[in-house]
């Protein structure tokens, strides 16, 4: 062993491609952008703050913003690997090969998919969650916030991993299922796969402590009064999405650990010899990942849910009826994974029944549509943001839904399996249904979250730009999918008669692109404006809410409540509302008294970096690094056990006075401009 | 202007004119089913779609705050007769859909043999690295990337791989099968118009996988029995040597040229020694074999476990790759 093993492992400098010029320049461009968030870290003298307030919060609001941050920025590095592999696809016809060689272009739709589901849908969700669910049920925080917070850094590192990857070494050319025999180190000898099963071993650890924080904190802290029945929707569809994480994450866990016992140790769960079987893995990976599939939609049900009745200024129509489809598709969604492979030979009978129960799933989701349809049945409906969203995802999800039951027909399946016309179903379901949910949600809670609205033209322009942006991507891809294109090509010939519909599927995808530039022009601009009459909200209400996070002023205070509400209806806050009206708009204030808080803590960040330390180590095989992630983990956790300085009260006065602060703000608008409010107080509290 | 709506007028004629829609154009029994039953399943449930699609974007427009004449109902939020026909009209919808999946899973079953007259014709179709080799066990002939079948007679693939995972599909003839290491798949199908079919592999098998695709010509049983004379005049013998050296990893190239290869004999039982190759403990495929040798099985238990020789075995295996291994990336 040369003494460069000894340091590096696998590691040397010829690991990073300096003569592929596209890995280089965006390795350049991402370096770039580091140093220039570093050097303005330096410049403005933020790392103070950045560490204080930020790195070390455990205040689920600032757990949800940052997820909802690296969600934003893996949004941006998944789109960039869909535009290449649609310009990819619009070039590569017959003679041309197009710019990007097979294990490149393998690559980038490997990494396109785990990013796009890992690093982007799941912390959006994760995020969401943060901002909305504790503020739902009136509950102070998350029920372990100092694990919530270590599921974040976890899927933070986790990212980073897989962003690594793209300079040192290279990442997985397997599919973002990695099924084996082709992910075994038979066929795919290089770290790729191991940067994969390490990204998402320590991501899924993240997810699942999420899943088991969240699940407890709908159990256990909801406010007085708030029975099962009575909890806002989206935090019952939480519940629901949490409790599938808990069970189908250990799934994953388990699987990719043997798949890395196999490609490390030399076992045999997945291989052909000495009685492996991938179909073993093919299994096991379903059975984690479709209900990954309800784990993502139902949140975004729930986010519709909410802002359906709130738009419409209607409660929502059939609450029971929502509630128990809801829990009726947690169950499904760990009875239907065999549909992913009906062309694996199961037989006749195996694969009806698994088809058959994939349908009765459309009977659920149907009637959640209809529920929605008849709430804005003679309601008054507003057009603002999260309701456009709303309509774009009922009718798109209508025609996803329609190809997925298509497909849930075996026969059927065997024809457009593997086929892009899998491609455009699973598109359509997940951009419509759970992008624009996700999209909705984030414009809805984004005043409760910031204290200001986000700009309604933008947001106009970039839905529209999504919207008609994803049919002509995706429309010609279910064409396609009928005319016997395979999913995965990185070129055909051009008697397959593919490529004009491939020329429109990339103007689509123009489109789409056009509408991301518009979502971040709206943010820039919004900023911008934050204090200006029409953005920042000043009554803690900008939509007319009906739910407990609106009766609060905005941006939330970082201590949630001032004082623990009392529930005793369905949509509390419109009752609240109502009764205020009743009374003249008196309401009466009883006294504020201390609240008890956590303090905030690096630990989580501290056990995340060594873990990510752990996951690069073994990737690599760098023996000692390996260890002093291990052992950094193991110390970190037991040292935080002697810590008991872990709590402080917020003390009535300060309560006080922020509240006042807050109230009083509403009547000082000067020249359509309120006074700058002291949002870091109001966020951070003054310490 | 003019010149615009020329090119307009163009465009949409090469994309009518260049769309063969493989699957509503099919040339055999298996694949006239399973277009009939996509057809049919789609209307079934556009039954609920239209509706649903219909009333987003009334109800949208109808209900909008600006429209005084609009009812509004704020109190309107329950009604047993309506949550009812949501759960029964899909709910009825999702029944007969499931009365035709049980049906059509069995007779579409692609183990099933064709409800024809006839000994069907069998061919042994082994994916590999990245091409298709079919074996015609009766005949004692083989071809690499085409395929001959006579019309109307029935025809049952049995299918392996000596790779990762591919599918075998055949779009106008019959909807596709995993071709699995170690394990034997069967697709039973009928060509029932001459002509020369598009088939592939559907499953990502690597970086060769977009090129592996293969003809399949249907001719008249008389044409059928002319080219399986011409084939066994073949100068080329499928050994078992042979098949190692067609087993190696090969990218087809140039992009529009698949390279076609014929037989006039094949190994004995190659098919069957081929899936057996993955059952017996220590008989594994060429390259796991390389594997093994570099892995050195004397190594002790403690080396293992540090992941030295897994090392080594990579190592190996990266030189046999190219060079550039771990320098692309995503």
């Amino acid at each position: 062993m040369t003494l460069q093993h000894a340091l590096l492992g696998d590691l040397s400098l010829n690991s990073i491609p300096f003569n592929i010029p596209i890995i280089r320049d965006a390795g350049i461009f991402m370096g770039l952008i580091a140093l220039v968030v570093i050097g303005s870290l330096f410049y403005f003298k933020k790392w103070t703050y950045l560490w204080k307030e930020w790195l070390t919060s455990i205040d689920h609001k600032k757990i949800g913003i940052m997820y909802i941050i690296l969600a934003m920025v893996m949004l941006l590095r998944g789109f960039v690997d869909a535009v290449m592999m649609r310009s990819q696809q619009a070039l590569s016809v017959g003679h041309s090969m197009g710019y990007l060689p097979p294990e490149h272009f393998n690559q980038i739709f490997t990494a396109h998919g785990v990013i796009m589901i890992f690093f982007m849908a799941m912390p959006l969700m994760f995020g969401l969650l943060n901002l909305a669910v504790p503020l739902q049920i009136g509950a102070r925080d998350v029920a372990f916030p100092y694990l919530n917070s270590l599921s974040l850094w976890l899927t933070v590192v986790s990212a980073m991993l897989v962003n690594i990857s793209l300079i040192v070494g290279k990442f997985a050319a397997t599919g973002w299922l990695a099924y084996p025999p082709l992910s075994d180190i038979v066929y795919s000898p290089g770290v790729g796969v191991d940067y994969y099963i390490w990204a998402l071993q320590i991501s899924g650890i993240g997810s699942l402590l999420s899943g088991i924080n969240f699940t407890a904190t709908i159990l256990k802290m909801r406010a007085p009064g708030m029975t099962m029945m009575k909890l806002p929707v989206f935090s019952w569809a939480a519940l629901c999405a949490m409790i599938l994480v808990v069970l189908a994450f250990p799934i994953l866990t388990a699987t990719l650990g043997m798949l890395f016992l196999d490609r490390f140790m030399g076992m045999h769960f997945f291989t052909n010899a000495f009685g492996g079987n991938p179909m073993l893995y093919i299994n096991m990976i379903w059975a984690w990942g479709h209900p990954e599939v309800y784990i993502l939609i139902l949140p975004a049900f729930g986010v519709f849910s909410e802002v359906v009745a709130t738009f419409c200024k209607k409660p929502l129509f059939g609450y029971t009826s929502m509630i128990w489809a809801t829990i009726v598709i947690t169950f499904l969604a760990f009875a239907v994974w065999l549909h992913h492979f009906f062309t694996m030979g199961s037989g006749a009978d195996v694969n009806a029944f698994f088809g058959i129960a994939t349908m009765i799933i459309a009977v659920p989701t149907g009637v959640k549509i209809f529920n929605w349809l008849f709430t804005m049945f003679r309601g008054k409906i507003t057009y603002s943001m999260p309701m456009l969203w709303t309509i774009g995802f009922l009718v798109t999800f209508a025609i996803g839904g329609m190809t997925g039951v298509l497909m849930s027909v075996p026969a059927v399946d065997f024809q457009v399996h593997n086929s892009v016309f899998l491609v455009a179903h699973f598109h359509n379901v997940i951009i419509g249904g759970v992008v624009f949910g996700y999209f909705a949600g984030l414009t809805y809670w984004f005043p409760k979250t910031f204290g200001f609205k986000l700009n309604e033209k933008l947001g106009r322009a970039s839905f529209w730009c999504w919207l008609v942006g994803f049919y002509v991507a995706f429309m010609p891809l279910y064409v396609l999918g009928l005319m016997g294109m395979t999913r995965r090509l990185d070129h055909y010939s051009l008697a397959s008669g593919f490529h004009p519909w491939l020329m429109v599927a990339a103007a689509g995808t123009a489109l789409v692109g056009l509408g991301v530039f518009f979502q971040i022009l709206q943010l820039f601009v919004s900023i911008k404006n934050r204090n200006r009459v029409g953005y920042r909200d000043v009554t803690g209400d900008p939509w007319g809410g009906r739910t407990l996070e609106w009766s609060m002023p905005s941006p939330a205070p970082f201590y949630n409540f001032a004082h623990t509400p009392t529930v005793t209806t369905r949509d509390a806050f419109w009752t609240m509302k109502q009764a205020r009206e009743a009374n003249g708009g008196q309401v009466s204030k009883p006294a504020y008294t201390d609240i008890h808080m956590p303090k905030n803590t690096g630990v989580g960040f501290i056990i995340a970096m060594f873990a990510g330390l752990f996951g690069f180590a073994m990737t690599w095989h760098i023996e000692w690094m390996i260890a002093v992630g291990l052992i950094g983990i193991v110390v970190t956790v037991i040292a935080r056990t002697f810590n008991r300085d872990i709590d402080y009260y917020v003390k009535a006065d300060e309560v006080e006075r922020i509240e006042t602060a807050c109230a009083n703000l509403a009547t000082q608008a000067r020249d359509d401009k309120y006074p700058v409010l002291n949002t870091n107080e109001l966020l951070h509290g003054a310490k | 202007m003019k010149k615009l709506r020329y090119l307009l007028l163009a465009s949409v004629t090469l994309l009518i004119s260049g769309c063969k829609v493989a699957m509503l154009d099919p040339k055999g029994v298996i694949a006239a089913s399973e277009k009939s039953l996509l057809i049919d399943s789609t209307l079934l449930m556009l039954i609920v779609v239209i509706p649903v699609v219909l009333m987003s974007l009334y109800f949208a427009w109808r209900f909008r705050e600006s429209n005084r004449k609009a009812k509004y109902s704020p109190g309107w939020t329950h009604s047993n007769t309506l949550e009812l026909i949501c759960w029964a009209v899909p709910g009825v919808i999702i029944v007969i859909l499931a009365i035709i999946t049980w049906v059509s899973s069995h007779t579409l079953d692609p183990y099933r043999p064709l409800d024809v007259k006839g000994k069907p014709l069998v061919i042994q179709a082994i994916a590999l690295d990245w091409k298709w080799l079919f074996i015609y066990p009766e005949q004692q002939i083989a071809a690499v990337n085409f395929v001959q079948i006579p019309v109307n007679q029935p025809v049952r693939f049995e299918i392996t791989a000596d790779a990762p995972m591919n599918s075998l599909e055949i779009p106008q003839l019959a909807g596709q099968i995993y071709a699995m290491a170690g394990m034997r798949t069967k697709l039973n199908l009928m060509a029932t118009e001459d002509g020369l079919y598009d088939g592939m592999s559907a499953n990502f098998s690597g970086d060769g996988f977009s090129n592996m695709r293969f003809k399949v010509k249907v001719t008249s049983k008389k044409a059928f029995q002319v080219w399986v004379k011409t084939m066994q005049h073949s100068p080329n013998q499928l050994s078992i040597d042979a098949y190692k050296q067609l087993a190696k990893p090969s990218l087809a190239e140039p992009v529009n040229d698949i390279p076609v290869a014929y037989y006039s004999s094949v190994a004995k039982d190659l098919f069957t020694k081929v899936i057996l190759m993955y059952k017996k403990p220590g008989m594994t495929n060429l390259r796991e074999t390389l594997a093994k040798s570099a892995n050195g099985k004397t190594k002790p238990l403690r080396e293992l476990v540090m992941g030295d020789a897994t090392r080594k075995a990579q190592l190996a295996h990266k030189a046999q790759k190219t060079k550039a291994a771990n320098h692309t990336s995503a």
